[in-house]
């Protein structure tokens, strides 16, 4: 006789509590240190529950259907040459920021996830950690494989991992991690599965997906989408984990609140990079970063934190200053690369006349006013007397450690001065967001490693540029400068057969 | 302020009965093209039955199947056997 | 406690002032003048006479701004961490309690960046 078929919830229940055990030789809180020194309290485990009830047999059948899916396209993709098919050469330079910033996030996620999944006494929790962390993995490799492609054509793409560690703007990223991962297992999770990946990771991989969709770069399409079928998972489990906190103790209701504020603060500016490149880096734009923050985060975001109201969860702290900040981040943002693009992993320009008018079209209350007469101040200057850049290293905020280029919330012509005084020393922030996360756990930020102050105590290769850019790997004249002049541009120029056009690119960056 | 829940899904043969079964059993679905992505908004709840994706395609669906052609979503989830829903609690 | 940890931790301050060559850090930003992106980091001699700040260290930094040339320099506004500031330009930084990590603003009114659009 044949056995009956499990449904979905029996399977759930066998292939993953009734794997877990009482221990019987060793306290639980031997086993599990980390489990209560948060402040949460869990009264029982069981009361988890996993809306999607994935088991490991079903885990590997779709994980397996996905990478089947998405390798047969990254191999087209390289058959075809297709990295000549991308709009324009500019466009590569999203795919170098993401590949030193957001790719090695992947792989620390997957880090953090075994540690958060080894960390927490429920059975529920472990496997849905275990499953993100290999998810994670799988995000990692797969940006690797898909972006080496370009590797072989473009400059800047070579020595990612060992860039993300020092590259001045990389610590924005590196440092957002680190925080999470040497936070405990509840705020781990709050952070990066509820914070980030529910409610800001649309945000990330749907603009930068349909922007690559848009400028036809089918590989990062595949890989973007291929990870994302996964975030979706991923985001239940940062609600679930969100509402069994708030369900099991009303106690732990203001120490999430007290998260969601941080981690929504981190990720919104974690994610101002990710507004330039909407804004700036796309040869074709697919929607303006106020428009995706209106619809991915007002919108949607709303309806969740209302969702969340029963349990007394409010929106996060200084959610209203994002709305104020939407129409000038990634003008600011953009500048900061402008300035410093003689640093930078990747190429900077200013927009053409149709981009600015897309621009002026999309911020109508900004754009004209205070950005267009600067880039067409820089243009001049580029023309008249070569490419124009800050020779002085910025000042960073303690927390997020982005240049001090945010204004105040209703002052776009000021830049936001905030500090604070922890035993004897100045600490200096962009916002009162940055403020308040280091007011909180100043031990934890004293310790920030800030790009300019560690070049100036002399860690970074030396005091001169061409020091700094060699100790970051990267080679000065090839990597970084001015798009219009590099030898990017010229290749591309070459592979679309305007020889001479090309020829005067590189004469041009020969003189200057 | 809204109220309503999403579903992203890409652009393929594979989504596409998809998107036809929740056209059809949610009527106040609205669905919005963008470049290899459709992005399906509807307030309240939105649901995908198995027996209608079964009825378009010709043969056995699993809701854990949609995985695989899923970009994001926003709402609470609940899935069981015969269908995958998206809810807001309120 | 100041940080959540299993253990009283105390966290080692990356930046205190001996860890730069005998200099202190020093911000400076020019109000108005967003065509900078951020303000500015030096580290200077904690001796250094303002005097020598203003006549050898800005121009370096905003020379390159179509506004430098035409500041009246008596009619500049200085902050020193956020309070109002009058320089002595002979004294040295220190002794005028611009310490480590102090952040200097000034204003030049009448000169409100290109086009008056504060870059």
């Amino acid at each position: 006789m044949s056995a009956k078929r499990m449904n979905l919830r029996e399977k759930y229940q066998r292939m993953t509590r009734d794997l877990a055990w009482k221990p019987s030789y060793q306290s639980e809180d031997d086993i599990f240190p980390q489990a209560k020194y948060e402040g949460i309290i869990i009264h029982d485990w069981d009361k988890w529950e996993d809306p999607f009830r994935l088991t490991v047999d079903a885990y590997w059948k779709y994980q397996a259907e996905k990478e089947r899916k998405l390798y047969a396209i990254i191999e087209a993709f390289a058959q075809n040459n297709a990295q000549l098919n991308v709009t324009d050469a500019r466009y590569i330079n999203s795919l170098k920021l993401f590949l030193t910033g957001v790719t090695p996030l992947e792989y620390a996620a997957h880090r953090g996830f075994a540690m958060s999944g080894r960390n927490f006494p429920g059975a529920g929790p472990q496997v849905s950690s275990q499953f993100q962390s290999i998810d994670e993995l799988r995000h990692a490799q797969t940006q690797i494989h898909t972006i080496s492609q370009y590797n072989k054509y473009f400059n800047g793409f070579h020595d990612w991992r060992h860039m993300h560690d020092r590259v001045w703007y990389l610590s924005v990223p590196k440092s957002f991690f680190d925080d999470a991962m040497s936070a405990g297992p509840f705020e781990f999770v709050t952070a990066i599965s509820f914070s980030f990946e529910y409610v800001l990771t649309n945000l990330l991989f749907m603009p930068f997906m349909s922007g690559a969709a848009y400028n036809d770069d089918m590989a990062t399409v595949t890989f973007g989408f291929s990870a994302q079928s996964d975030e979706s998972r991923h985001m239940t489990l940062g609600l679930e984990v969100i509402k069994f906190m708030l369900e099991q103790d009303e106690r732990n209701v203001p120490i999430v609140q007290k998260w969601i504020d941080k981690w929504f603060w981190r990720g919104y500016r974690l994610l101002a990079l990710v507004s330039m490149m909407m804004d700036y880096m796309l040869p074709k734009r697919v929607m303006s970063w106020q428009e995706a923050w209106e619809m991915y985060f007002e919108e949607n975001g709303g309806a969740l934190f209302e969702d969340l109201a029963r349990y007394g969860i409010r929106m996060p702290k200084y959610w209203e200053v994002s709305v104020k900040e939407k129409n000038r981040l990634s003008h600011e943002v953009w500048s900061i690369f402008y300035n410093y693009g003689h640093a930078a992993a990747i190429h900077t320009w200013l927009p053409d006349e149709n981009e600015m008018a897309w621009l002026s079209e999309k911020y109508p209350e900004t754009f004209d006013k205070y950005y267009r007469p600067r880039f067409d101040h820089w243009r001049k200057h580029h023309q008249e007397h070569g490419r124009w850049y800050n020779n002085t290293l910025p000042m960073l905020c303690q927390t997020c450690q982005i240049p001090m280029a945010f204004t105040e919330p209703d002052d776009p012509t000021q830049i936001c001065y905030r500090s604070s005084e922890y035993k004897g020393m100045q600490y200096h922030f962009c916002s009162d967001g940055c403020k308040d996360i280091f007011d909180d756990e100043p031990e934890k930020f004293v310790q920030a490693w800030l790009p300019v102050h560690q070049i100036y105590q002399g860690n970074c290769g030396g005091a001169s540029v061409p020091e700094v850019l060699e100790w970051y790997h990267l080679k000065h004249g090839q990597d970084n400068l001015e798009y219009l002049d590099s030898q990017d541009r010229a290749n591309w120029l070459r592979w679309k057969g305007l020889t001479e056009q090309a020829e005067a690119v590189l004469q041009k960056a020969a003189n200057e | 302020m809204s109220n309503n829940v999403f579903l992203a899904l890409q652009n393929n043969e594979e989504a596409r009965p998809l998107i036809e079964a929740i056209e059809q059993d949610n009527a106040e679905a609205i669905v919005r093209h963008f470049p290899a992505m459709v992005k399906i908004d509807c307030p309240g709840r939105l649901v995908v039955k198995r027996e209608t994706v079964e009825a378009l395609i010709g043969r056995d669906w699993d809701p854990q199947e949609i995985h695989v052609n899923l970009i994001s979503l926003s709402g609470n989830v609940e899935e069981d056997d015969d269908s995958f829903a998206l809810v807001r609690n309120r | 406690m100041a940080v959540k940890a299993t253990w009283d931790y105390r966290g080692e301050p990356k930046d205190t002032e001996d860890k730069f060559h005998g200099n202190q850090l020093v911000y400076v930003g020019w109000d108005q003048h967003l065509m900078f992106c951020a303000p500015h980091c030096v580290p200077l001699p904690p001796d250094m006479p303002f005097g020598a700040l203003v006549k050898e260290v800005l121009p370096g930094m905003y020379d390159s701004h179509p506004d430098w040339s035409q500041i009246d320099w008596d009619r500049v506004e200085w902050l020193v961490d956020s309070k109002p500031f009058q320089p002595d330009m002979d004294k040295g930084l220190r002794d005028q309690g611009i310490g480590h990590k102090s952040v200097i603003r000034f204003r030049t009114p009448g000169l409100d960046g290109i086009a008056g659009a504060a870059s």
